[in-house]
């Protein structure tokens, strides 16, 4: 179709100035945070009502127009990277608070509100939004329920997924999709679960009812350093074993330690090999048993060294530099590529020591971060995009930790979603009839595959041509490995 | 039939032949759901536990499996199933657990069965192994198929392997009980959990307000001596009986409904009423009232409605989907069990 007269059908359903066509004005929206991946937009529509959404909807569908939905732009997998000769719809005037319900604890936000806006707007009453992926001052509630977002808190407090009661979406035909309820659940198929984390591949979330959580009294934290990241591996699972569930755990490794103390001068013990981050919350009472609880562990799993938090500053502090470990790490290299599987805890060693292997064979350095409570391991491959062959060479590495992370029992994403990065991974990860069945589950919602496509859930023709696909489980290599 | 092989090819000569399934577990939930099929599946020899190491903090087991050794197994590390899944007349299976999808009284403050369901593996309607979700706890690869099965009555394919998250069992609990009304004490129950205590479940039945208290014992103790409200000893019999439906009210001549609602919903005005639970958002009556009526106060209290016991557990009867879920329920059903063999007439409201 010629595009003014995709912009005449348009206008009929939101204002002209509304829609940009301009390169200008579009050039803002070819890329999202995997900058590198870019297409510059077709048509660029910015609604403000779910009406319009809806309206805009059927004319793409009409015309066989596909349509990617777009909120932040922070993903990291190109999950809002525009499609050619495409609509971008993007979500980012959609910013209202429509409700916070004290007594129920529930509030109902517009999807392009941004996640920490709802804790902010929460503070007042003692309630706060649970998940707080680190993009969560720029990061949209709507981006949120389409890749599942999940945190630095999730082993105790849950995924998005977890913390949703209801999303009102609009279906690719444009009709208005009530999915969960008030309720803790709801009649039905458990479509609210199915769509969190869909990367917009099934609807447009126009609003969310988010469960709000009653503010933890006290939040103190232990900073252990160890001269082995077996070591540090080992004091994680013993934690747990304990039956302690920290509110936080994470960990980094020498490269990564020493990167955050010459950025943010956290004061990390910089000649340790891993550097653990334990958090406990709650009631004085149970911060200070879970406490002493972790000292115990952490002391007798080797820590060289321990120290807590004495005031809120301090917590900070200690977060500041896990917080800030990517721009960190970007300030030793050009460029670097940030990674996002999952493996089994007890995997760790074992992993870490093959992509330290891998890095030489590759000749690239890596640092890595990694969310120790759920498994969520994101090394950082430094590069340098300007040297010929170095970008090319860094991919093939990510998809080999990638690979890795299968074959371990683990997954290819964690927390960034597949988007258009790791769709070739997913022909790793997933066999063909179950990547049938994904195009089964997409049809269901969008019959003539035109919401975000391309994403997500790869073609078997392009599993077959990339030479990826997916063994059949007993002729798999590490057969042996237990693995879903 | 004891291996996916077995299980995989009955389906597709069944899908061959247009010969309906009935999916079986134990059947300790006949009373709600029991589909009418030319065949039965039985599932329960299908059994044992995979992978389960307590540090990892999950399980895989398969689906023919007893419930009840999956929690004392659990137990034995120290850890449960934190969504506290009914056991019905002392039976159940992992399969049956998570296709009926139920939790039982900690649900409103440790989640629902659905958010520890990690991955599945699925048997669809063509005899095909499927495998979604995985073994790790954070997982977005891929639509989440494993969730979708939670709930879902064996309609969409044969559950084969479940891998679920499991949290360590808490250190200490004590149950408070405090007399009120019935509109005092949902306001209560909400009340309380807009504040950092250690809740794990609450009731209200009688004109009594239990509130279970669960987590470090000094935690439990300053929330009791805030709270108020006398001490409980051996209060666990209480909660059992309403995790596992042996409490009186349960088994009325009447049929009980399941209405799960809005937490803060006003008294609903229903004659019957067995129980509130879930912090006011499950409210169990015993009532003679039609359908569309318990259906319409269900709606009212921005919920919806199950006939849970006493009904014609051939085609279990839950309120209506609204009309734009119909045609996506009905296609997602065609996606995973084409020919139509699993479980006719569930989950039976499209």
């Amino acid at each position: 179709m010629d595009r003014n007269h995709l912009v005449s059908l348009l206008s009929q359903c939101l204002p002209r100035e509304s829609i940009l066509t301009e390169t200008e004005d579009v050039k803002p929206f070819e890329t999202d945070g995997l900058s590198a991946y870019k297409q510059l937009p077709w048509i660029v529509v910015l609604p403000t009502e779910e009406s319009q959404v809806q309206a805009i909807l059927k004319v793409c569908h009409q015309h066989h127009i596909p349509v990617v939905a777009r909120g932040s732009g922070t993903g990291l997998s190109g999950g809002a990277l525009p499609v050619e000769n495409g609509v971008l719809l993007s979500l980012s005037k959609f910013t209202k608070i429509l409700s916070i319900d004290a007594l129920s604890r529930t509030a109902v936000v517009q999807p392009g509100v941004r996640n920490l806006a709802v804790s902010e707007a929460a503070a007042p009453l003692g309630l706060y939004y649970a998940p707080d992926p680190s993009s969560q001052i720029a990061c949209s509630i709507g981006g949120n329920v389409a890749e599942n977002s999940g945190g630095v808190h999730c082993l105790k407090y849950g995924l998005t997924v977890h913390n949703l009661l209801k999303v009102r979406a609009v279906s690719m035909e444009g009709e208005v999709l009530e999915l969960g309820s008030e309720a803790l659940d709801a009649a039905g198929y458990d479509l609210m679960a199915l769509i969190t984390g869909s990367e917009g591949l099934l609807g447009v979330v126009t609003e969310v009812t988010v469960k709000l959580l009653p503010k933890p009294q006290l939040a103190q934290a232990i900073l252990a350093a160890f001269d082995d990241v077996e070591k540090a591996s080992a004091a994680v699972a013993n934690i747990i074993a304990a039956g302690i569930i920290p509110a936080g755990l994470e960990m980094m490794d020498g490269p990564a330690t020493r990167a955050a103390e010459a950025f943010v001068h956290a004061n990390y013990p910089v000649d340790a090999e891993a550097v653990l981050i334990c958090e406990s919350d709650g009631t004085p009472e149970e911060v200070a048993d879970e406490m002493t609880r972790m000292k115990a562990i952490l002391e007798a799993s080797g820590a060289l060294e321990l120290r807590y938090s004495q005031d809120e500053a301090q917590r900070l502090k200690f977060w500041a530099g896990r917080k800030a470990a990517f721009p960190a790490v970007g300030r030793l290299s050009p460029d670097y590529y940030c990674i996002d599987g999952t493996i089994p805890r007890k995997t760790l060693g074992y992993v870490l020591k093959r992509i330290y292997e891998l890095g030489r064979e590759y000749n690239l350095e890596v640092a890595n971060v990694f969310h120790a409570g759920d498994g969520n391991l994101h090394p950082l491959i430094l590069f340098d995009a300007a040297k010929e062959g170095e970008f090319e060479r860094t991919e093939a590495y990510a998809g080999k930790i990638l690979e890795l992370c299968v074959e371990v029992g683990g997954t290819i994403t964690g927390e960034h979603g597949v988007g258009v990065e790791k769709i070739n991974q997913m022909c790793s990860q997933f066999d063909s009839p179950t990547l049938s069945c994904f195009h089964g589950v997409k049809a269901s919602f969008d019959q003539e595959g035109l919401l975000n496509p391309g994403k997500l859930i790869p073609s078997l023709h392009r599993c077959a041509e990339h030479g990826r696909m997916h063994v059949h489980h007993n002729q798999m290599s590490h057969s042996h490995l237990p693995r879903f | 039939m004891n291996s996916i092989e077995e299980i995989s090819g009955f389906i597709k000569d069944c899908a061959e032949r247009q010969r309906t399934i009935g999916i079986k577990g134990s059947s300790s939930k006949a009373f709600w759901v029991s589909p009418v099929a030319d065949e039965a599946l039985d599932m329960t020899h299908y059994q044992g536990i995979i992978d389960y190491e307590p540090s990892e903090l999950v399980m895989t087991v398969k689906a023919g499996t007893s419930l009840l050794e999956v929690m004392n197994t659990l137990d034995k590390e120290g850890q449960v199933l934190p969504f506290e899944p009914p056991v019905f007349n002392h039976a159940g299976t992992i399969g049956g657990m998570v296709a009926s999808g139920l939790s039982g009284p900690r649900r409103a403050y440790a989640g629902s069965l659905r958010d520890y369901v990690l991955g599945v593996r699925l048997i669809d309607g063509l005899g095909q192994d499927l495998h979604f979700g995985g073994r790790v706890i954070k997982n977005v690869a891929g639509f989440d198929v494993s969730r979708l099965m939670a709930g879902a009555l064996g309609s969409l394919g044969v559950i084969s392997e479940v891998s679920l998250k499991v949290m360590p069992k808490p250190q200490y609990e004590k149950t408070i009980s405090l007399t009120m009304s019935e509109s005092q004490a949902i306001h209560t129950m909400n009340e309380l959990a807009s504040k950092p205590y250690p809740l794990s479940a609450t009731s209200y039945a009688q004109g009594e307000l239990r509130i279970r208290l669960s987590g470090a014992e000094v935690a439990v103790k300053s929330a009791h001596a805030e709270i108020g409200g006398e001490l409980l000893e051996d209060a666990e019999p209480w909660w059992q009986s309403i995790r596992n439906q042996s409490a009186s009210c349960f088994d009325s001549q009447k049929p009980l409904w399941r209405l799960s609602v809005k937490s803060t919903a006003k008294p609903l005005g229903l004659s019957g009423q067995c129980l509130i639970e879930w912090g006011g958002a499950l409210r169990w009556i015993n009532s003679e009232h039609t359908p569309s009526q318990i259906f319409k106060v269900a709606e009212e209290a921005r919920g919806h409605a199950q006939l849970f016991r006493k009904g014609n557990p051939n085609k279990p009867l839950s309120s209506p989907l609204s009309a734009a879920l119909i045609p996506i329920h009905q296609r997602l059903k065609n996606n995973f069990d084409p020919k139509g063999i699993f479980n006719p007439g569930l989950p039976g409201n499209f």
